[in-house]
């Protein structure tokens, strides 16, 4: 049996992880990998589209609710989905109170504890936005995801986002050997998004590993919380899946130290594609009527 | 001359103690540090030292935190009130049973200083937050206690750290209690020593207790005479046998801050016409507070040791008309007999000996007129967390020449004790058995080493009897120091 790869799928939030990662995941399960699917966002959705169901009971739910996490037992928690696949989701507080992020260190803690991790092939982090706080970044840390893949697009807040990824691994890199596996481009039809998105892919020494053209078949398949893969498995978004599973899986070893590049340097990369408009430097921070004198 | 001689060799080897103490540090360090030693120099009138700067990392600094500042010190004491230490169970354990803050009560019905509430965080607490767990410990002291006249809640780190809102639970709870319910956000890792938790605290009573009295009628009937006693924490009972001191010169003393203290009191004091503040770095920011918008001047006093409670009771008698004067100087008479019969005891005993203190705020130079009156001599001072104020404060107090050392750090203290070579250090209970191992006579000067009131002439006696045993227990003359 093959060493297990632990990866994990980072990037802006709303940009579609999820649905990109449960896809994936289950393009994977069907070449006959064993996946273990943690999430690790509040709003616990990355094992939906597997599951079936709405949202599965959390880990931090079921601990409080038992006391404390130490009451709690593996099979409370993980659930079985499409083609075997395990899931577990971290789950957390509801939005402005307590802290997600210690949620997430309690979670993983209690998963390696109770030998959550043996006898799969691949174990899956599927994170919330950005890297805001030490929890978020848990599973970037010494002995979890090795591999990061960060979703994105051609729209600027996602870019900046993929940068800002690339910085947290790559302060992690050197003492828990982290690597970025590659950008996913998630298709929002904004212009020259490929050409974009090859070229933060290179800023960041990574690459593109994989364009997911956009399509109303994730839609369909989403709202009878089904991955693509299963609902319509010959349709041409299935295929893509499978390619960009395919890719991830021959992607073992081949991770990189990102190289995160200046906000400046990022903001000259969208001007030079016209995403941005060139800025006049002297025309900065003064009021209509000062421009116009 | 040969005195003048004497005070100029002492500063000498004080400047070369201080140079030999600095060099065990990295540069960088020693110039930091360096800014907090020195020797007092009456001609300049000034420390001439920097305070109230954050801790060098490493040198086993002997401060506190904002949470011991405001749950140990200004809000523990308060008697009828519950003060619950929100977050993990350490620091409520740590801080348990108080600082010997006496008072007058059934603990567990009516008084709570020596009962420990907790909200005992767990994992599920900080993930969620903990703000459930405060509404239902609340109901609970509602029940168990009902007598209690509110509550505090004094936040240990991670409630600063998850941002948990203990303002709404609070406000909510006081209107469903009709209590007050008063929320510190005195989380230890604010500020550089306890003394930040202690402005915060007086900052909460400004804003929780005088700006939100709730609609009970005041039941308050002024006198002329009304005073408060203010940053008295009664330790061993100081507030006490300074109580009766005012009360006996005809002063009626409407409050006591904090030390045997209630909520009724906290809530009276504007109403005083004089407070009268003895811990001054702990509660000058009330007492400023209260002269501004309720107009209540205030005067700082000292009751140790007969000549500065003397200088006091005149202090804070001219504040009042001739029968307060004439009373202040019938308790000075009265207690003579008491004082020179103490001096007259002791004296003989501990003439001459010097003296090292390390306190907090206050004692580092309040205390220096009780040794004095002993004929003792104090070589050398400073404090935990005294701000620029106290040390210009000290220079009314030190002789020209006392070795000045701020926020000292465990190695310049002993290598202090170990070369001027004190016959008395005071300090608190982490310092004790370092010092007595060095086969120097400690005593803990916060605690008044479990004996106390030091405070009022009743206060000196107990005083002078201590220290006299700490120097002069017979086990002294059995060790041999090493050097």
């Amino acid at each position: 049996m093959a060493a297990l790869r632990q990866i994990a799928f980072y990037g802006k939030g709303g940009i579609g992880k999820s649905t990109t990662s449960q896809n994936t995941l289950a393009a994977l399960a069907e070449m006959g990998q064993k996946i273990l699917i943690v999430g690790c966002d509040p709003k616990a959705d990355s094992t939906r589209l597997i599951l079936h169901a709405k949202a599965q009971d959390t880990i931090l739910s079921m601990a409080a609710e038992l006391g404390s996490v130490e009451d709690l037992e593996l099979d409370q928690v993980m659930k079985t989905g499409y083609k075997g696949i395990r899931c577990v989701e971290s789950g957390g507080p509801e939005p402005g109170v307590g802290c997600a992020g210690r949620g997430v260190i309690t979670s993983i803690n209690f998963l390696e504890e109770n030998g959550a991790y043996e006898d799969i092939d691949y174990v899956s982090y599927d994170v919330l936005g950005d890297v805001v706080c030490g929890g978020f970044a848990m599973p970037i840390r010494e002995n979890k995801a090795q591999e990061i893949y960060i979703v994105m697009s051609g729209e600027m807040m996602a870019m900046y986002a993929a940068n800002n990824i690339s910085k947290g691994i790559l302060k992690y890199a050197n003492s828990g050997g982290v690597r970025l596996g590659g950008l996913i481009c998630n298709e929002r039809q904004t212009d020259k998004e490929l050409e974009l998105a090859e070229t933060i892919a290179k800023k960041l020494g990574s690459k593109l590993i994989y364009f997911v053209p956009r399509a109303n078949i994730v839609q369909h398949a989403e709202l009878r919380r089904m991955t693509v893969i299963e609902y319509a498995p010959d349709s041409e978004q299935a295929m893509h899946y499978r390619k960009l599973a395919e890719k991830i899986h021959n992607n073992v070893g081949q991770g990189v130290i990102p190289t995160p590049i200046s906000m400046d340097e990022l903001e000259e990369m969208l001007m030079e594609h016209g995403i941005i408009p060139n800025v006049d430097e002297s025309l900065v921070g003064k009021r209509a009527v000062e421009a116009v004198a | 001359m040969s005195d003048i001689v004497a005070v100029e060799e002492i500063k000498e080897r004080n400047k070369q103690l201080i140079g030999e103490v600095l060099e065990a540090y990295p540069e960088k360090f020693g110039k930091r540090r360096a800014k907090h030693l020195g020797t007092f120099e009456e001609s300049k009138g000034e420390c001439g030292i920097k305070s109230n700067i954050k801790s060098i990392p490493g040198v086993m600094t002997i401060r506190g935190c904002a949470y011991a500042g405001s749950k140990g010190v200004v809000w523990g004491p308060i008697k009828d009130m519950v003060h619950i230490s929100h977050g993990p169970v350490g620091c409520g354990q740590y801080s348990w049973a108080a600082r010997r803050n006496y008072y007058v009560g059934t603990t567990g019905v009516d008084s709570f200083v020596t009962m420990q509430f907790t909200s005992d965080f767990q994992e599920k607490d900080i993930v969620f937050g903990g703000d459930k767990k405060l509404s239902k410990i609340i109901d609970e002291i509602e029940e168990l206690f009902p007598l209690n006249k509110g509550v505090s809640i004094q936040s240990e780190c991670p409630i600063g750290l998850i941002g948990d809102d203990i303002e709404a639970v609070s406000k909510a709870k006081s209107k469903e209690y009709g209590k007050t319910i008063v929320p510190v956000r005195c989380e230890g890792f604010r500020g550089v020593s306890q003394s930040l938790g202690h402005h915060i605290a007086n900052d909460a009573i400004r804003d929780w207790v005088f700006d939100k009295k709730h609609d009970r009628p005041a039941r308050f009937e002024s006198t002329p005479y009304d005073v408060a006693i203010i940053g008295d924490y009664n330790i061993g009972g100081d507030a006490w046998s300074s109580r009766i001191l005012l009360e006996e010169m005809g002063l009626r003393v409407i409050a006591q801050w904090s030390g045997d203290g209630t909520l009724a009191e906290l809530e009276a004091t504007p109403k005083a016409k004089l407070n009268i503040l003895h811990c001054y770095r702990s509660m000058n920011y009330i007492s400023r507070h209260m002269e501004e918008k309720y107009g209540t001047p205030w005067v700082e006093y000292n009751f140790f040791g007969p000549s500065k409670i003397a200088g006091s009771l005149r202090e804070i008698a001219s504040h009042f008309d001739d029968t307060i004067k004439e009373g202040a100087e019938r308790v000075i008479a009265r207690y003579q007999a008491l004082t020179d019969a103490t001096i007259a005891k002791y004296r003989p005993r501990l003439e001459g000996k010097k003296v090292m203190l390390f306190v907090g705020g206050l004692r580092p130079r309040h205390v220096i007129g009780a040794y004095e009156d002993l004929g003792m001599e104090v070589v050398g001072t400073g404090y935990e967390f005294g701000h620029n104020d106290d040390y210009q404060r000290t220079t009314h107090y030190i002789k020209d020449g006392t070795l000045i050392y701020d926020d000292v750090t465990s190695y310049e203290f002993e290598k202090f004790v170990e070369k001027v070579q004190p016959d008395l250090v005071g300090s608190g209970i982490k310092e004790k058995y370092i010092f007595q191992k060095m086969g120097v006579p400690f005593r803990q000067m916060h605690s008044w080493d479990y004996s106390g009131p030091y405070h009022g002439y009743d206060g000196f006696a107990i005083f002078a009897r201590d220290m006299d045993m700490a120097i002069n227990a017979p086990v002294w003359r059995m060790t041999k120091t090493p050097w």
